[in-house]
């Protein structure tokens, strides 16, 4: 009697987990598959109404560019080079700006975020004067910049830093402010130094606050490494686009705006590795090994 | 090296009282005319209502709160900042989540100055005896609620804390797991020697564990009653419960309660 049972449930409980588990994958394949198709589609139809607009000149490609202007205005930087020289010099340059300003501004923006977010004096006192500062559209600055510190790199890079300060600033700030109090006294009944207590707890419970800010801040750089160019450089994506515009090279600054769209992309996919690494103690990534 | 012979307590608590200012102004008593003796090597337990204001004995004790009236001593001198013979159990979850259970447990050794050789050596052999061993490497959240626990007296006990203050550290615990940390609890704590306060609104976690338990009034908290828990030790939590003697001091602890849990209610 046991043995005809057990044979029951081997014979219909087994194949049945089986099956359930190669019919859930089918449709979670299925689905994926169906996101897949439907970005494709939109992106297709998209360019392609642009395309077909443009050459009906419904709309007139002089203006407005079309998809295959935009992409064989690429394909002659990518082999032969831009009006203002290497594509690749370019981006190069826009690189560094946006990278030293991303480095300075959230270096700047993350030690001040701890000094306020600790000590309740300075941050009662200076936080009215963050927030006037912060109210101030920052790429106005990028004029002041450009009188001061020339048409080189560092007028650039100082407004890429002005851009990302504030938005670190702000969420280091939070971040040390919204540190749990259990772990803080606990670290000190544990016999930690108030420096202590800095590095090993307030630190590290910001840390995500921080690394999500800093997800937003590298487009920031970008944007004000860009914008600096745009005001008066003498290389740079943002000189590209510039130049694009007084030769009414509608294609070309769609150009420049697909190469920006690139590196803000890679950019923001390195930031993604690096938050991995960092935060592996949180549940949701963990979890996943 | 003070002589162990002194009958000075450990901890005294003198005619406390405490008032809070809340945010619209208004002053709030928290303690009135609060009297607490701690010797050294005791257990008390305080017990109370709920938001009684046994938390604050505690804050008072570590100097996260400071006394309106009344003088508060602890190991012999007036309270002034965190005293690192002191240890404390939190309630809620105080282990550092982005730390494994090893740098969780040598945080104490490290905060303090010890070569992190030897730290994690000591942190080891701590873990080993909290029953965590093979656990070492794993972060916070890989735990399951009682092993939190061990894992946070380890971080504690590997102080030598002279006092451990511990508020309410099983409340979050299912019964079952409560018993096996309090029995936990008196095993370590009978190797170490340290005077225990513990609070909690458990009346029979109070007689388990304590040597002497304080029953509070509700807010204004003030001491309602002592009970002496004569019952012998070493003590088996899940057996204890059953002895005649127990049942008998928690029935009369809680007929001395009755009227403040209804008031409270």
């Amino acid at each position: 009697m046991a043995s005809s049972i057990q044979a029951l449930d081997a014979g219909l409980a087994a194949p049945d987990d089986d099956e359930l588990e190669r019919a859930a994958a089918r449709a979670h394949r299925r689905y994926r598959n169906k996101v897949r198709a439907w970005r494709v589609a939109i992106i297709v139809v998209v360019l392609g109404a642009w395309e077909i607009a443009g050459r009906t000149r419904a709309i007139d490609p002089f203006f407005f560019a079309m998809p295959s202007l935009i992409a064989a205005k690429l394909r002659v930087w990518l082999t032969t080079e831009t009006p203002i020289g290497s594509l690749y010099a370019q981006v190069w340059v826009t690189l560094q700006e946006a990278f030293l300003g991303f480095l300075i501004g959230s270096v700047m923006g993350v030690i001040a975020g701890i000094l306020l977010g600790r000590n309740r004096m300075l941050s009662d006192v200076l936080t009215l004067y963050v927030r006037i500062a912060n109210s101030v559209p920052r790429v106005v600055l990028g004029s002041i910049f450009v009188i001061a510190f020339g048409l080189g790199m560092a007028s650039k890079v100082a407004l890429a830093v002005v851009m990302v300060f504030f938005v670190v600033f702000a969420n280091a700030f939070q971040g040390v402010r919204e540190a749990d109090r259990a772990l803080i006294s606990n670290a000190r009944f544990l016999g930690a130094s108030p420096l202590q207590v800095t590095t090993s707890v307030v630190i590290p419970s910001a840390m995500s606050w921080i690394l999500a800010s800093l997800h937003v801040s590298f487009s920031f750089a970008l944007v004000g490494a860009v914008v600096g160019e745009f005001l008066g450089s003498r290389q740079g994506i943002g000189l590209l686009i510039a130049t694009s515009q007084g030769t009414f090279d509608a294609p070309g600054v769609f150009a420049a705006m697909i190469v920006l769209g690139v590196i803000a992309l890679a950019a923001d996919a390195l930031l993604t590795a690096a938050e991995r690494r960092l935060l592996v103690w949180r549940p949701a990534i963990t979890t996943e090994r | 090296m003070p002589s162990t012979d002194t009958p000075d307590p450990v901890i005294e608590l003198r005619r406390v009282s405490r008032r809070f200012m809340t945010p619209d102004g208004r002053s709030l008593l928290a303690l009135r005319d609060f009297d607490l003796t701690v010797q050294r090597g005791e257990f008390v337990a305080i017990v109370g209502p709920t938001g009684c204001g046994k938390s604050t004995t505690l804050n008072l004790i570590t100097g996260l709160a400071q006394p309106t009236t009344g003088g508060v001593r602890v190991l012999g001198r007036p309270v002034g900042g965190i005293d690192p013979r002191l240890g404390f159990v939190f309630q809620a979850d105080a282990l550092f989540p982005w730390r494994n259970v090893l740098d969780n447990v040598s945080a104490g050794p490290r905060f303090r100055g010890r070569p992190r050789p030897e730290a994690e050596a000591e942190a080891r052999a701590w873990i080993q005896r909290v029953g965590l061993a093979g656990f070492e490497r794993h972060y916070p959240h890989q735990l399951s609620g009682g092993m939190r626990k061990r894992c946070a007296l380890a971080q504690t006990f590997i102080n030598r804390p002279e006092v451990l203050l511990m508020d309410e550290p099983f409340s979050a615990l299912d019964v079952q797991t409560r018993v096996v940390m309090q029995d936990e609890l008196l095993r370590l704590w009978e190797t170490t020697g340290s005077s225990v306060v513990f609070v909690t609104h458990d009346i029979e976690e109070a007689i388990g564990l304590a040597d002497r338990v304080y029953v509070l009034t509700a807010r204004p908290a003030t001491v309602k009653a002592v009970y002496e828990i004569d019952l012998p030790r070493p003590r088996v939590l899940s057996e204890i419960r059953y002895a005649p003697r127990f049942i008998e001091t928690s029935r009369v602890i809680w007929n001395d309660l009755r009227h403040d849990a209804i008031a409270m209610a």
